[in-house]
């Protein structure tokens, strides 16, 4: 045979899990080349892994502690040459109902090999997962956004956002340490982080735990406007006259 | 303050009485219920209550037809609703009992027979040993088990839960068992601890990309079985629904075996989630109750 073969990386939090899909790829490659070139135990370590490791086709579990797959998936497609994905899940009627709907590729563990060989052969022809397909599957809010820097993808722990400020085609992720370019939309962001995040402006938002104050700045011109202070940074927002309601209802425990 | 008056008090005073020895009864008929038959209760009850009164009987003479039939009549409806009840409350807390059987993560399943199929070619013999595991677990998932069972039964049946979680997780669960002063022939709801220790293995280890411990400790103390499960847990903002529901479950069946003489009780720590059940030592099996 000519082909290259399919390269493959193992995403699973158990490792027994992965040895029995490395077993089964060894069955399968009599009718198919495949080559595992890796093993991560959760969707961070897959991503750091696929920085520096090419592959052709990711087999995750959805399940994981610190990233899910269904958040790998999102991240993967930040990727150059994203590769195409096959989630691998045990049991849980809802994500294979929304599965089934949206015509995304997975297996049911315990895995057959026939199963498992008659989705290998598809790869070739599958693309990789699209961001609307994504999201319509259950899924908790993400635990990282992620950026590409330099055709490598960087993830920023939502926890470490000061704020996010739109600016023209992008966003601007700000934590402590610096910046970000974020290319998705505001509104979807305040739509899956809930209250976690508070609009202080049509373009901005804060994180609630980073509040330190607000306070009442006069211009030049004499207009008055409220500017909220938060913790790891030195600038200071403002609050538009829309959103000045929250600087009661936050002043008041902050 | 007339006579009307006094008189008037002393009946509300009376009538508090009686609700105070009514209120009070059932804890009091509860414990005795252990010790002697439903109906001989009943007998003994309604036979203290007729020589007590019987010197009232005298105005009886007074009385005319109409009234007497309404006190028969009165007294036969209240034998009849008091077998009722008796009879009637052993059945609602079996059907109660059927309701709560404990179910396991179908997850669980799922990933143990991966897991299984994992040593199939490399270690056959662990490969049996979890095989047999998993048919005792389940064995005891699909019983009817409204009865108790020796508290030996259901450590040793967590302990197998616990190989097949360890077979799943490896490094990342560890577990500690302080077991030396347990009463092993403590007769406890079965499926007790089993769901909570699925909890703790579910939301301490399994979410958490560092490795954890789970203390299991189980000891005698003053007539009472203490169980305390202990296992990391940081917060989050995600649900915590499917703990509830288990923690409801046994509250509930603990309850309906113990009632007031058992307690369960969890409390969130910094770093660590714990659950603390006490109930009481018995070494036979109830029986009275069923009567």
């Amino acid at each position: 045979m000519t082909e290259a073969p399919l390269r493959i990386v193992l995403v699973d939090d158990e490792a027994p899990a992965r040895r029995r899909l490395r077993e089964l790829l060894d069955d399968c490659t009599a009718a198919l080349p495949v080559l595992v070139v890796g093993e991560a135990g959760s969707g961070r370590e897959a991503l750091h892994l696929l920085g520096t490791t090419p592959a052709d086709l990711v087999l995750t579990d959805i399940h994981m502690p610190d990233m899910d797959g269904i958040e790998l998936a999102r991240h993967l497609l930040k990727l150059p040459l994203p590769p195409v994905l096959i989630f691998t899940t045990a049991y849980h009627e809802h994500a294979i109902a929304a599965f089934e709907v949206h015509a995304i590729d997975y297996l049911v563990k315990p895995v057959r090999v026939q199963r498992l060989l008659s989705a290998l052969q598809k790869v070739p022809r599958l693309k990789p997962l699209s961001d609307t397909k994504l999201n319509r599957l259950p899924a908790a809010a993400r635990r990282f956004l992620s950026v590409t820097e330099r055709s490598r993808v960087v993830l920023v722990p939502i926890d470490e956002i000061v704020y996010l400020k739109a600016e023209l085609k992008y966003i601007t992720i700000r934590t402590a340490d610096r910046e970000f370019l974020l290319e998705e939309s505001l509104t979807r962001l305040e739509e899956e982080f809930g209250p976690r995040f508070v609009r202080v402006h049509r373009n901005c938002l804060v994180a609630r735990e980073a509040i330190r104050g607000f306070e009442r700045r006069v211009s030049a011109d004499g207009d008055a406007h409220w500017e909220v202070m938060l913790r790891g940074v030195t600038e200071a927002l403002p609050v538009s006259r829309r959103q000045q309601f929250i600087v009661r209802e936050i002043g008041r425990d902050a | 303050m007339s006579k009307q008056d006094r008189l008037l008090l002393l009946s509300d005073l009376m009538l508090l009485v009686v609700a105070v020895v009514w209120g009070t009864s059932y804890g009091v008929v509860k414990s005795a219920l252990v010790f002697y038959p439903v109906l001989g209760l009943l007998a003994l009850r309604f036979g203290i209550t007729f020589v007590m009164l019987s010197p009232a009987l005298r105005t009886l003479r007074h009385a005319d037809a109409r009234t007497l039939r309404g006190v028969f009549i009165a007294g036969v409806l209240l034998f009849y609703f008091q077998l009722r009840a008796k009879a009637l409350s052993p059945a609602i807390a079996e059907a109660r009992l059927q309701a709560l059987q404990a179910r396991i993560r179908p997850h669980f399943l799922f990933n143990s027979i991966t897991a299984v199929l994992s040593l199939m070619r490399s270690e056959p013999r662990r490969a049996e040993t979890a095989l047999e595991d998993l048919a005792d677990l389940f064995r005891v998932l699909m019983r009817d088990n409204r009865q108790l069972a020796p508290l030996s039964d259901e450590v040793e049946l967590c302990r197998q839960y616990l190989d097949l979680e360890k077979l799943r997780l490896g490094e990342r669960l560890t577990i500690e068992w302080h077991i030396d002063n347990m009463p092993g022939d403590a007769q406890v709801p079965p499926l007790l601890l089993q769901p909570l220790l699925e909890n703790a293995v579910y939301h301490g280890i399994e979410r958490s990309s560092v490795p954890g411990v789970i203390a299991i400790n189980i000891f005698l103390r003053r007539g009472e079985v203490h169980a305390i499960l202990r296992n990391p847990y940081k917060m989050t903002h995600s649900d915590h629904g499917g703990n509830n529901m288990a923690l409801a479950n046994i509250r509930e069946r603990l309850a309906l075996h113990f009632d007031a003489e058992a307690s369960l009780a969890s409390k969130t720590k910094r770093d660590s989630y714990e659950v603390h059940i006490r109930m009481p030592y018995r070494t036979y099996v109830e029986s009275g109750e069923g009567a």
